[in-house]
């Protein structure tokens, strides 16, 4: 693809986006990448926290804890969002707070907040998931191959069977 | 009138009689803020969508700007204006609003000097007594547009720009006191292939050398004829490859002084706007109030105003292509 698209140019842009690149400041990987882990790790600790308190004053065992766990980080996410702190929070944490279902929660919370104004139907309704959307239809592409595989590799798990 | 190519001399010397600078909160924590008209405190200017904010500032700079010339709007003849949103909505309604004959205009950031050059063309051929010319941008409204919605929680890189919340215009009459616009030229695109749209200044950069370089080839004049050559939006990134470039055209920018509004509008120690500033906003509001403020004081004799805007779609990033460029200059130059 990019061999592809360097013969489309001429040698004069060629020339110019070698002096371009030599300039432009790279992202920053590595800091990127710890800011990442401790965000994300973070973000996962508050979860954690969450789903014990469940278990223990909610009377639920680690499995029932889980579904209301992510309700509350997705509640958490949604208000920070709407606060207009959460896009700053991943100005810093990159990866680290996309990731996560929070990550999720902002990209439809924010979509939704932003086309308001073009109504509920049309705005808020037929936009939500435009960030969303992708990570769903490829999320269940992909679940679909790994559950055909399993099919074919064990048999035996057809049918629910654990 | 028409010298060289591409760029006209005004030898009626079109008089900037008034201007106006309405800016959002964010601009008015930058180091410019003392000589911006109206600063506001929320970023939706009492307004409930973004687009409609974007309108009220700019209607708000033109009403300003018309008040400030002692005229009303009934006096004066054409309006000039552009700005980023689809259809350039945010113009056309606020000339509907203003009511005054109407240009619509796209030139993206580079509307600002667009604008300015053919107000200025008009009034210097008495086509007109008084010219509104005027632009303006929105942060949130552009990113909606053109990237993610506000509150996404994207991480922006180091070469990505900050659109500036704020709108500048000015009034033209033929006569008057006020800074004199005496020279443009006029732009051609230039695409070097840059395909990111968070490297703005990366594609813009040719764009403004070759408006520069045209602008001096035609006017016969060297780069010391001004005392500052500003650009519109190149910021950190576009900033270091134009003088890179002017080096490699033999362009000897040395003997003025070369700065970029879009490093000039923000504090980049204090605020988190990444390369710098962007968007129609960004040289307008910097021309307008800061530097023809100067030029008034006479801090500044001549400058040479180069506008550059970067004329991509979203839909047009989204399937591949690379971000076309232009740049418009012009010059303007105290009355004394």
């Amino acid at each position: 693809m990019a061999s592809k698209k360097k013969k489309k140019l001429t040698p004069v842009m060629q020339e110019y986006q070698e002096l371009a690149k030599k300039i432009e400041p790279k992202r920053p990987i590595l800091q990127n990448c710890i800011r990442a882990f401790i965000a994300g790790g973070i973000i996962c600790e508050i979860g954690e926290i969450i789903q014990q308190m469940f278990m223990k004053w909610g009377g639920m065992d680690q499995k029932e804890a889980a579904s209301p766990t992510v309700a509350v980080l997705i509640l958490l996410s949604v208000i920070l969002t709407s606060f207009g702190v959460y896009d700053k929070i991943a100005q810093w944490a990159g990866a680290g707070s996309a990731v996560p279902v929070t990550g999720f929660a902002n990209s439809m919370a924010s979509a939704a907040i932003e086309h308001r104004s073009e109504g509920l139907v049309l705005g808020v309704g037929a936009n939500m998931f435009k960030l969303a959307g992708s990570v769903i239809v490829f999320g269940t592409v992909a679940a679909f191959i790994i559950a055909l595989l399993r099919l074919i590799f064990d048999p035996s798990s057809a049918g629910g069977a654990s | 009138m028409l010298k060289g190519h591409q760029s006209w001399v005004f030898e009626n010397k079109p008089t900037i009689i008034s201007t106006a600078t309405v800016v959002g909160p964010f601009e008015g924590q930058g180091p410019l803020a003392n000589d911006f008209d109206i600063i506001h405190g929320d970023l939706y200017f009492g307004q409930d969508s973004w687009e409609k904010a974007e309108r009220t500032i700019i209607e708000e700079a033109a009403k300003l700007a018309i008040e400030h010339a002692n005229l009303t709007k009934e006096q004066v003849q054409f309006h000039f204006g552009g700005d980023l949103m689809n259809q350039i909505i945010s113009s056309s309604f606020a000339a509907r609003t203003l009511s005054i004959p109407y240009f619509g205009l796209f030139g993206a950031c580079s509307t600002s000097m667009e604008s300015l050059a053919l107000a200025s063309y008009v009034v210097n051929s008495g086509g007109a007594k008084y010219v509104l010319s005027g632009t303006g941008s929105h942060n949130a409204s552009t990113e909606k547009q053109f990237r993610y919605p506000t509150e996404y929680g994207s991480q922006k890189p180091p070469t990505a720009q900050f659109t500036v919340t704020g709108s500048g215009a000015v009034v033209l009459a033929p006569k008057g006191e006020g800074p004199v616009v005496t020279s443009a030229t006029i732009g051609r695109v230039v695409d070097m292939g840059i395909t990111d749209p968070f490297n703005m200044g990366a594609a813009m950069a040719p764009a403004a050398v070759d408006t520069i370089e045209a602008h001096l080839r035609d006017l016969e004049i060297e780069p010391g004829h001004y005392d500052l050559i500003v650009t519109g939006d190149l910021s950190k990134v576009g900033y270091e490859i134009a003088k890179n470039l002017f080096a490699k055209h033999n362009i000897p920018i040395q003997q003025t002084q070369y700065k970029d509004c879009g490093m000039m509008i923000y504090d980049y120690n204090k605020q988190n706007v990444q390369a710098g500033a962007s968007g129609c906003g960004c040289s307008a509001v910097v021309t307008y109030g800061h530097l023809l403020k100067r030029v008034q004081k006479g801090e500044l004799n001549r400058i040479l105003v180069v506008a550059t805007g970067a004329l991509l779609s979203p839909l047009s990033y989204q399937q591949g292509e690379s971000v076309p460029c232009i740049a418009h200059a012009v010059s303007i130059e105290s009355n004394v």
